[in-house]
């Protein structure tokens, strides 16, 4: 899958070139720092390759309006350094490191504050795209509360580069709390423990198992932290700390990485169908779990059982070889309106081809 | 086309939900936004999604526009009817299907009352966080149609960030299944995308909606200020400190005045403005938090500070708040709300700015805000039987520009609807409503689901945006970035 690779350092240039790889009708491929360019269907090839690394600036950060604009090839963890200062933070923690904005946003990736932050579609509140034929549209704006127009952020969010480029994020942002007190407890059954976490009228930030011990983030004033978390502790017989666990909210190893999401009730049944694999992880209270396998196993089966608990299995990481013999994205609910959005988008297909649902 | 429509709807539904009496459509001739008022040519009351996907699909095959309608209360026109078409009132699919508190979730029909589905959440500890004033008598179908917010929507996000499945009649009359009660649907986010559409790509018959346990503590803060200036400072002083309240509302003299004629709120005397701040989380996260806003408030020049001690006080404070939009009535013979959106830091400016704008016409201004989030709702005073309505009206459209100057939004949670499609050529070009448009073609390429809606200039599906005009002007002048 060899291309050129286009990487312009303004939203005029990526226009051009956009409009160029048009012209000679190109098939375009999207990357920012490639920290999940693995992640999706293999795809046909492409012509041309957009880096968009080059977008790097962060063009307005309001801090008096907790909002700030960056361009998509601005590093995730560089916004957070500029951000810290007036004491803010965009509250996505993925934890794939060198991520870009854009790339977080095209993914929709999370991590594990997603239990009281969310997700990239619920931080984003404007964005800049570039159409496959070079065509520059916004939607949205810099004010946190908005609801004119279509929402095209959400559109793009999560659509891993079949849509158009995203070319430039705005968000909005939250402050970044004093004290953060760590509860870590092993347990097999996190669950129950997550759900006597609760019952002390806390609110964690994350709740995040990692195959053997759940670890509560408690993020507020100090006099906060410290009793919902001594509280928490007393609760789920945990050690109280500071700091993070080694490793806290990274993806379990594959080389086969799996994400399956469930109905939040039924978080137990869900880790009993992959009790057996190598490395298991859960955003517990949020209705994710990450599997990290040698192979892909019994696939349609696992979905099958899956399914059964309201949720999905999409295969994010397996080799080349693997990827290519399965459909890594599985059923996919209102498909007949996905291929309609990506025909009035792309009609020519030369968006990311075959990297998405339904071979879109 | 629409007599036949008519005579199939005759034939295939019961009569009690067929309305074709002219006395009787008049009844549906607008929706909260009385102004602008149409005769619809046919009212079907639904009782399923069955029901739904007949009128849509007989309406595919004539080519009558449809438009769907929750509880009315929307305060934009978005449920404005046709005398070509045909409204389909979900007012009766008003049965809340399931409350699951393990799963966080419940499935809803579209005409459930937003309050109501609190209210059945509530033993269980539960509650449904988005909370439009009309919150007593709005649908959850119309919530979903306009992205509805809230005072609260401040720490808890808007409808979408509530919803994770839909089951919806697409413009064909077939109907498909969106998300559902898990995270992170797999593709893309067309429920993200339906959401705040105002009804103009499907008719939503079912919504997968999140609730949330019940904080453990809550409290609200109602403090007094000699100025509208000193609250605002007030505000941002909340905000810089990095305190995230649930709401942080404001109201200015004029409007104090009319919810103490109308609802006796007992708002602080002499106040000039007051702000209405609810705090939720923890015990002890927001005994702190109170004490650090009491400060702040003081610190800020507020002269009284409130605290409620029940929830009898509690509602009292919110009361004059909710029912700010219709005690003005009890002041003004007329009054056209506004929903502009600023960034916060621009409160001062933008308040002093409408003062004169008012001054300069020799109207009122009452303004009414959810101050954490910079959404404005002035409330522009008038006397229809004086003349004074032109005025009011210019009036009311130059806030909205002032909102635009100073980079904000026409509409915060009230919606385009066909009030302000005027506007949005002032907020987008050309080119960015014609992508949008896009979205529309894919759901609706014949243009019969609420038409004439959101967009100042329909476009024929088909049509490339931009690609007539060669290359952006904004990329051409270099100012691309330019947000």
């Amino acid at each position: 899958m060899s291309s050129n690779v286009a990487a312009p350092d303004s939203i005029g240039e990526l226009s051009r070139v956009m409009a160029d790889a048009a012209s000679q009708r190109h098939a375009i491929g999207v990357r920012g720092f490639g920290s999940k360019a693995g992640w999706a269907a293999a795809g046909d090839p492409v012509d041309v390759t957009v880096d968009t690394q080059r977008l790097d600036r962060i063009v307005e950060h309001a801090a008096g309006d907790l909002v700030v604009t960056a361009q998509a090839g601005v590093p995730l963890a560089v916004l957070q350094e500029q951000l810290a200062p007036a004491r803010q933070w965009l509250g996505l923690d993925p934890p794939e490191a060198g991520a870009t904005v854009g790339g977080v946003v095209a993914t929709a990736a999370s991590g594990p504050r997603r239990l009281l932050f969310g997700t990239p579609r619920e931080l984003l509140i404007g964005i800049t795209v570039v159409l496959a034929d070079g065509t520059i549209a916004h939607s949205g704006g810099k004010v946190v509360k908005n609801v004119a127009g279509y929402d095209l952020g959400k559109l793009f969010t999560g659509s891993f580069g079949t849509l158009g480029v995203i070319a430039q994020c705005t968000f909005r942002l939250h402050p970044l709390q004093p004290v953060r007190r760590v509860v870590t407890a092993a347990t097999d059954d996190p669950a129950s423990v997550a759900e006597r976490v609760f019952a002390t009228g806390a609110v964690p930030s994350a709740l995040e198992w990692d195959g053997a011990a759940l670890t509560a983030v408690f993020e507020s004033i100090e006099s906060a932290a410290d009793t919902q978390s001594a509280e928490a502790a007393a609760a789920i017989g945990g050690e109280v700390g500071d700091a993070l666990p080694a490793g806290f909210g990274e993806r379990p190893a594959g080389p086969v990485l799996l994400k399956l999401t469930h109905r939040l009730g039924a978080l137990r049944e869900v880790l009993a169908l992959v009790a057996s694999h190598a490395t298991v992880s859960a955003h517990v209270g949020s209705g994710v779990v990450w599997v990290g396998a040698e192979d892909l196993g019994d696939l349609a089966a696992l979905r099958e059982a899956v399914a059964a608990h309201g949720g999905s299995v999409v295969v994010v990481g397996a080799p080349a070889e693997a990827k290519r013999e399965v459909d890594v994205w599985g059923p996919v609910r209102g498909l007949p309106v996905m291929r309609r959005i990506k025909e009035q988008f792309d009609p020519d297909r030369r968006m990311s081809p075959g990297r998405f649902v339904g071979g879109i | 086309m629409l007599d036949e429509l008519v005579a199939d709807c005759v034939r295939h539904f019961a009569p009690s939900q067929v309305i074709t009496d002219h006395a009787q459509l008049r009844t549906y001739e607008c929706d909260g936004l009385a102004s602008y008022r149409c005769t619809p040519g046919l009212v079907i009351l639904a009782s399923s999604t069955a029901d739904v996907a007949f009128v849509v699909r007989r309406c595919a095959e004539l080519g009558v526009p449809f438009i769907a309608r929750g509880s009315g209360t929307g305060l934009s026109g978005g449920a404005l009817p046709r005398t070509d078409g045909v409204l389909i009132v979900m007012s009766r699919m008003d049965r809340i299907v399931s409350v699951n508190v393990d799963d966080e979730r419940a499935v809803v029909e579209p005409g459930v009352i937003n309050a109501h589905l609190t209210r059945a959440s509530a033993p269980l500890g539960y509650y449904y966080a988005p909370d439009p004033s009309s919150q007593q008598v709005c649908s959850l179908g119309g919530n979903v149609a306009e992205n509805s917010g809230g005072a609260h929507c401040l720490k808890y996000g808007f409808t979408a960030h509530h919803v994770t499945g839909l089951e919806v009649v697409l413009p064909d009359g077939t109907v498909e299944r969106l998300g559902g009660a898990a995270p992170d649907p797999v593709g893309y986010d067309v429920i993200g995308a339906v959401v705040g559409s105002e009804g103009t790509l499907c008719v939503v018959t079912e919504a997968t909606v999140r609730l949330m346990r019940r904080p453990q503590a809550v409290q609200t803060v109602l403090a007094g200020f000699r100025t509208i200036d000193d609250a605002g400072a007030a505000v941002s002083a909340i905000i810089a400190a990095g305190v995230l309240p649930a709401a942080i509302e404001l109201m200015d003299a004029l409007a104090i005045e009319a919810a103490e004629a109308a609802v006796h709120p007992g708002y602080p005397a002499g106040a000039g403005a007051v702000m209405v701040a609810e705090l939720d989380g923890p015990d002890c996260e927001v005994v702190a938090q109170l004490a650090d806003l009491e400060r702040l408030c003081t610190d800020a020049g507020a002269f009284e500070i409130r605290v409620a001690a029940d929830d009898v006080e509690r509602a009292l404070i919110w009361k004059g708040r909710k029912s700010a939009f219709a005690a003005v009535g009890r002041i003004s013979p007329d009054y056209i709300v506004q929903d502009g959106v600023i960034p916060r830091t621009a409160l001062s400016d933008v308040l002093r700015a409408i003062d004169d704008l008012a001054a300069e016409a020799g109207v009122r201004v009452a303004n009414v805000f959810h101050a954490g989030d910079g959404n404005l709702h002035p409330l522009v005073l008038f006397d229809e039987s004086a003349g004074e309505t032109e005025r009011a009206e210019e009036v009311s459209s130059r806030i909205i520009e002032l909102c635009l100057a100073h980079g904000g939004s026409i509409t915060g949670e009230h919606g385009v609807g066909h009030d302000k499609k005027v506007h949005m050529g002032k907020m987008f070009n050309e080119i960015d409503l014609d992508v949008m448009q896009l979205v529309r073609c894919a759901f609706d390429p014949d243009n019969i689901c609420n038409p004439g809606k959101i967009f100042p200039t329909p476009r024929l599906c088909g049509e490339r945006p931009g690609r007539t005009r060669g290359v952006h002007p904004l990329a051409e002048a270099g100012i691309a970035d330019v947000f």
